[in-house]
């Protein structure tokens, strides 16, 4: 259950859109099903109370919608960003991808979000709605009458496992507490792979990228992937549209993002929720991240708008090229 | 389509030899877009220019691939020929079948395999060549020479001769560098400062010279012609201006127990101070690390005694922004430190000294007034043992010291010990060493006459361990042609330690993209044919900066950077280089990755409205690249997220398109 509540956020929103601060609302709409809920744009308190959702599935970033949504909006959008979320926008403001006094942004707190594939492992298929009120989680299926009561912190996404930040690094008002950065153990899947053999980790990376399917969800979700025209789609790039045809272009898809977004990723993990093949996309992400920390000091990309991302930044103090290959070496 | 003509080199045996030229230029032949291909034995020469010309109107030409040495050697003759042949010189490319083909492989097969490959590659880039034109830029007539020793004294005074101004950026209160602190030169036996200080008074009443001294440099931006350089300028609390170097500060002073660099740290000086007598400026420094006034406020006796009013406690470091056209770098040397070489006992005994310390101990104006004392008791020495290569020729392995020759020991040596005999016959002089080079004009004689006319012993030999013991040094050395074992005991044992690269030179290559080599010694652009330019355009090499030289080597590199950067202020305008950065402005995201990583500030932003796919006006921020500023380096292109950003001349199609001829 999230300590905030759908009514809270609908009401300061709709305060927001009454008082002429913002002309129109980024927020969270029911899909298909209850745990599948999408973006979407309200323009007035009605339809906000009809569909605005808040509860256990919210999982989505919306800061690269920012990058379109700024420039159809008249006036200022509102945008609810959860702690997470904000690393994503100010990284978004260092690129320059969208103009910051076109957005109202309020940080809200979140408890983690959960992962539908847990919550079917425990629930079992066919579920016919998800109730996220209560203290406990109320799963009904299409095939027991009683709901399943599923504990939230059993069926957390495992980017909310090891959040790394509970503190908003970016908003104009704040609804409720701020949390602070934390300690995570999101390294350690990482250093379990860097242990394997290269045979063992080429093999682990196999078995991973060939379930790909090149639906592209990875990238179109990506905060970080926001270029005017992807390089998947550039005819002039000599990787575009590949198809993953052979073992080597689905492998050649995901390294090319990892390296495009290196430096860059703010580790949010929304390439792993959305991969409808289940693959660890974040997992990429996280060495590269762990890397440039070892290599070059803790670095947090989107901690702070316009820092310097140590892949393009040099400093005399840098590593040598020989020592990354030798630590590399292993 | 391009029509591509291929000329395949022999050049002399040189290709030839291992690459059969005949199979590489029929093989090209088929290759898309080649409608001619041929091979002669010198296609630099005349005749095989004139081979190009005749092809390029009889085939009617739109490209050109020249299989044959390295495109620093001949890309822009080949150039040359295009442009006299009626098509763009960028038209042309070269396939480097020598240095990275015939001249590394021994076998005709293999070599010749190697050789089409590389030639596919070239004319698969040809086929997505465009014709490029240079722009131009304009020449800032200044010149920065960093470094003050002789070297710097020498190329401003020659580039400041010529009539263009010359400033000199030296990071010591006064210039005269090394030099100043020699006793007697070899091997004519002047004395250092005689010949020094005369220049340095010239330096300092040239008005076409500015001295910043106690600065350095802190940024360099721009590209040949167009350098805008920080430099920092120390507080030495000191007005530079008005100071008349009385030294009346110096003396009265009551902080005098500060280590004196200028003698090696033998003696102490005061906390304000004028390194030497002859020092230019002749203004006086106070060291914020001992004075009392700048610690703790207590004190002033300077500001008390100083007439003109010239000291100032509170100044602050000051940073001067000058543009220049050319930077000549002349940072110098330093002794290596001795901390590793424990057998020597350099560190334990006081009477273990270096050459140079030894200079400042034979000096009228060193810690002993040039009486030679021993700095332990001040005793005369009378058995004297030198050291050769300490830290010089040493196995890479040994993780201490350098594998270069630091070329001026054996000569420097051999004037100490001579000097020591002429002026004190008493003593036994000993001179260990691997070998003894003297080559240049008059230094064998001058070898000779130490050995022969002043009875010095020379032990071919090294010397394996130095122990004190009482008031002595026991010295275990090898006689290796006696093929014994010696002890001696010496008074004073003087080691010629390596020399080495300034520590400020590594940041410095940095921030003029200047390379070096592994021993931080600066890379000349070519070591026979450019050796006093850097392969960075603009940045030019005076003196030890470049490789280990005595004084002679070094006034004439000094004289040739000079001659070098005359010759480039006395162009009013540089023929840019058209292989530059251009973004595509339907691609770029304004992201300012580019701009980040760009090495000379080339990249700047605008926003600009455009018509979007859905019908609409959208305003987007796009990258913008001033072609005179951009030096091709294609950093951009490759931090460029989505690829907007491309290299003319290189662009990322042209690269992978090679990639994929090799691969093929």
């Amino acid at each position: 259950m999230q300590k905030i509540t759908r009514d809270q956020l609908i009401e300061k929103a709709a305060s927001l859109l009454a008082n002429g601060t913002v002309s129109c609302v980024l927020g969270w709409q029911k899909g298909e099903f209850d745990y599948d809920i999408t973006p979407a744009v309200f323009d007035t308190e009605d339809e906000l109370k009809a569909n605005f959702v808040w509860n256990d599935f919210c999982g989505a970033n919306f800061s690269k919608y920012l990058v379109s949504k700024t420039k159809k909006c008249e006036g200022k959008i509102l945008v609810f960003l959860k702690a997470c979320d904000t690393y994503s926008f100010n990284q978004l403001l260092t690129e320059h991808r969208f103009d910051r006094e076109k957005v109202y942004a309020v940080g809200i707190p979140c408890e983690g979000m959960a992962d539908i594939a847990k919550v079917k492992a425990i629930a079992g298929d066919g579920i016919s709605s998800i109730d996220c009120s209560g203290e406990k989680m109320a799963v009904t299926t299409i095939y027991e009458d009683a709901p399943v009561m599923i504990d939230a912190k059993d069926v957390l996404a495992e980017r909310c496992v090891n959040c790394k930040s509970k503190k908003h690094v970016a908003y104009d008002e704040l609804m409720g507490e701020d949390g602070d950065v934390i300690d995570s153990a999101r390294f350690d899947e990482v250093a379990k792979i860097e242990a394997m053999t290269p045979d063992e980790r080429f093999a682990f990376w196999q078995n991973e990228l060939s379930r790909c399917i090149r639906c592209n969800a990875c990238r179109d979700i990506c905060p970080a992937c926001t270029c005017e025209k992807c390089v998947f789609d550039n005819p002039n790039s000599s990787v575009e549209n590949k198809s993953p045809a052979n073992s080597f272009e689905e492998k050649m898809f995901h390294i090319i993002r990892a390296f495009h977004v290196a430096g860059r990723c703010t580790d949010c993990g929304e390439c792993s929720r959305v991969c409808p093949q289940h693959i660890p996309l974040h997992l990429l992400n996280r060495k590269f991240i762990k890397d440039i920390d070892s290599f070059y000091g803790d670095y947090q990309a989107g901690a702070e708008v316009g820092s310097r991302a140590p892949l393009v930044n040099y400093t005399t103090d840098d590593l040598e090229p020989g020592e990354v290959f030798e630590r590399g070496d292993n | 389509m391009q029509r591509i003509g291929v000329f395949v080199c022999w050049c002399g045996s040189n290709i030839a030899g291992t690459v059969d030229v005949q199979a590489v230029s029929d093989a090209l032949k088929n290759e898309p877009g080649v409608v001619f291909s041929t091979n002669y034995q010198y296609m630099c020469s005349q005749a095989g220019q004139n081979m190009i010309k005749d092809a390029v109107a009889e085939h009617k030409l739109t490209g050109i691939v020249v299989c044959s040495c390295s495109p620093r050697m001949h890309e822009a003759t080949f150039r040359k020929t295009a442009a006299a042949a009626g098509i763009n010189p960028y038209m042309v490319e070269i396939a480097n079948i020598r240095e990275q083909c015939s001249w590394v492989h021994k076998d005709m097969v293999t070599g010749t395999e190697k050789a089409i490959i590389l030639g596919k590659a070239a004319v698969a880039k040809v086929n997505l060549n465009t014709p490029l034109t240079p722009g131009e830029s304009p020449v800032t007539k200044r010149a920065l020479v960093i470094g003050g020793g002789i070297a710097g004294i020498q190329t401003a005074l020659d580039i400041a001769d010529a009539g263009f101004p010359v400033d000199i950026v030296e990071k010591k209160p006064t210039i005269g560098g090394k030099m100043a602190q020699l006793d007697k030169t070899f091997p004519t036996l002047d004395c250092a400062a005689c010949i020094l200080t005369p220049k340095m008074v010239d330096v300092a009443q040239n008005d076409k010279i500015r001295i910043f001294s106690y600065s350095e440099v802190t940024d360099v931006k721009g590209f040949v012609g167009n350098f805008d350089v920080t430099i920092k300028k120390h507080a030495r609390y000191v007005k530079e201006d008005i100071c008349t170097g009385c030294g009346a500060c110096t003396e009265k002073c009551p902080m005098k127990k500060v280590p004196n660099e200028f003698n090696l740290g033998m003696d102490n000086r005061s906390a304000i101070y004028i390194p030497f007598a002859q020092a230019v400026p002749k203004v006086a420094t106070i060291d914020p690390n001992y004075c009392n006034m700048l610690k703790n406020g207590k004190c002033g006796v300077c500001s008390k005694v100083c007439a003109a009013g010239a000291i100032d406690y509170k100044q602050q470091d000051e940073f001067i922004e000058e543009k220049y056209g050319a930077i000549v770098v002349a940072t110098g040397f330093n002794p290596i430190s001795m901390d590793k070489f424990d057998e020597f006992a350099y560190n334990q005994s006081k009477d273990v000294i270096t050459s140079l310390e030894f200079e400042r101990l034979t000096n009228a104006a060193g810690p002993t007034a040039g009486k030679l004392l021993r700095p332990s008791d001040l005793k005369h020495p009378h058995t004297i043992v030198f050291v050769q290569c300490v830290g010089s020729r040493c196995d890479a392995c040994a993780e201490k010291g350098k594998e270069y020759c630091s070329k001026i020991c054996c000569m420097y040596t051999a004037k100490h010990a001579m000097l020591t005999r002429d002026k004190y016959p008493d003593t036994d002089v000993y001179v260990f060493y691997i070998d003894v080079r003297t080559p240049g004009k008059n230094f064998d004689e001058f070898y000779r006459r130490a050995v022969e006319e002043y009875g010095v012993h020379y032990i071919k030999g090294m010397v394996g361990k130095v122990t004190p013991e009482g008031d002595k040094l026991k010295v275990q050395a090898s006689d290796l042609l006696a093929n014994k074992q010696l002890h001696i005991d010496a008074d004073l044992v003087v080691l010629a330690a390596a020399i080495e690269p300034d520590k400020s030179a590594r940041p410095l290559a940095t921030m003029l993209t200047a390379s070096m080599d592994t021993n931080d010694f600066f890379t000349e652009a070519h070591p026979k044919l450019r050796p006093v330019e850097s392969p960075t355009a603009g940045v030019f090499l005076s003196g030890a900066c470049q490789g280990p030289k005595d004084i002679p080597e070094t006034v004439s590199q000094a004289g040739a950077a000079a001659s070098k950067v005359i010759g480039l202020l006395a162009k009013d305008k540089l023929t840019g280089n058209p292989c530059v950065a251009s973004s595509n402005e339907l691609m770029c995201n304004g992201c300012s990755t580019c701009e980040r990583v760009c090495p000379y500030g080339a990249i700047t932003y605008e926003n600009k409205e455009f018509r979007m796919p859905d019908r609409t006006t959208a305003i987007r921020r796009i990258a913008v690249v001033n072609p005179a500023v951009c030096q091709g380096c294609g950093c951009c292109t490759v931090a460029c997220p989505s690829g907007a950003m491309d290299l003319r001349g290189f662009a990322n199609s042209q690269i992978i398109a090679e990639v994929d001829a090799i691969c093929k």
